[in-house]
């Protein structure tokens, strides 16, 4: 018989809680349109006021965009998969307290300097 | 990629300028080792759909409204400054996973197709879907070792290629080579870009 400290689930036995009980068993956001991978989300100085709607993959979240992050660095960061975190980001930007910049699919005409500079960048690493 | 201007309300922190790449090619091209040997590897899951081969297997029962289920992505960043950013995405190649490609593609800068002489009809897949987005891209011969080495001539007439999709041989193990693919994808969008401008 395993000593009871044994008996905990460990990693191998994946998360505790599962990802979508997370978000409650929603799959997508209400009446947003998807977020792109590479929307910007950046933290509003709002205070969260009605705390008891907020988990603490919320509170999780608020903290890693204090400094503007992609969605696919905050789903890698918090590793939950992306849909999950879609959810989780509609969820604050419903309270103000987050805003979100997506990417407008323009055809990279104005961004000839930025691309050079990618370029150059590149070779420097 | 051009952003929308920030919402009001946000941060006081600038919005960084990120730059999707995806990197496609058939099962075994050498994605994973291409976008690992550039760029610093991050952990990224996502939904997959169940399809019709696997539902007999996944007991639905209770939970008919289930449609997915996670799998892991090859993701990567490059970060050339901390406001310009390169995510690199490999483009899962089995047909299960075509329903994410449109994501992917979405606002993409461009695609390297990976190519395996051994085996280049896995990668024509990718070639027809991004001349037929529209997306820019370039093949990357991955040189393994003890393949025949083709003369890049001999690979374009294989693949049917169109004269200005940009062809080169690099090996994806190494992080100088990789980054030589990058910066071509990268000058190809560019001369793209500045023609019809």
């Amino acid at each position: 018989m395993p000593a009871p400290e044994d008996s905990w689930p460990d990693e191998a036995a994946g998360p505790v809680v599962r990802p979508y009980a997370v978000i409650r068993g929603r799959t997508r956001p209400r009446g947003e349109p998807n977020l792109d991978l590479l929307a910007i989300i950046t933290r509003t100085w709002r205070v969260p006021s009605d705390l008891w709607t907020l988990d603490p993959e919320h509170f999780s979240l608020l903290r890693l965009c204090i400094k503007p992050t992609s969605l696919v660095d905050l789903a890698s960061d918090l590793d939950l998969p992306l849909g999950v975190v879609r959810i989780l980001v509609a969820d604050l930007r419903e309270h103000g307290l987050v805003t979100v910049n997506q990417p407008t699919m323009s055809a990279w005409q104005d961004d000839l300097p930025i691309l050079r500079e990618v370029i150059n960048g590149l070779r420097r690493l | 990629m051009v952003y929308a201007g920030s919402e009001e309300g946000g941060g006081l922190a600038r919005s960084p300028f990120a730059i999707k790449i995806l990197v496609a090619g058939g099962f075994g091209a050498g994605k994973t080792t291409l976008v690992g040997s550039v760029s610093e590897i991050r952990p990224l899951r996502t939904e997959e759909q169940l399809t019709a081969p696997s539902v007999p297997v996944d007991p639905l029962e209770g939970v008919e409204h289930k449609t997915t289920t996670t799998v892991a992505m090859d993701f990567g960043r490059i970060t050339l400054r901390e406001d310009l950013l390169i995510y690199l995405f490999g483009t899962p190649g089995q047909e299960r996973f075509w329903f994410m490609w449109d994501e992917l593609a979405h606002g993409a800068l461009g695609a390297i197709v990976l190519a395996d002489t051994r085996r280049l009809t896995d990668s024509f897949p990718a070639v027809d879907y991004f001349e037929q987005r529209g997306v820019p891209f370039i093949v990357a011969v991955n040189c393994f070792d003890g393949a025949h080495r083709f003369a890049i001539g001999d690979i374009r007439t294989a693949m049917d290629l169109d004269d200005h999709v940009p062809m080169i041989l690099c090996d994806a193990r190494r992080r100088s080579s990789s980054k030589e693919v990058l910066i071509a994808l990268v000058e190809h969008a560019v001369r793209l870009v500045s023609a019809v401008a």
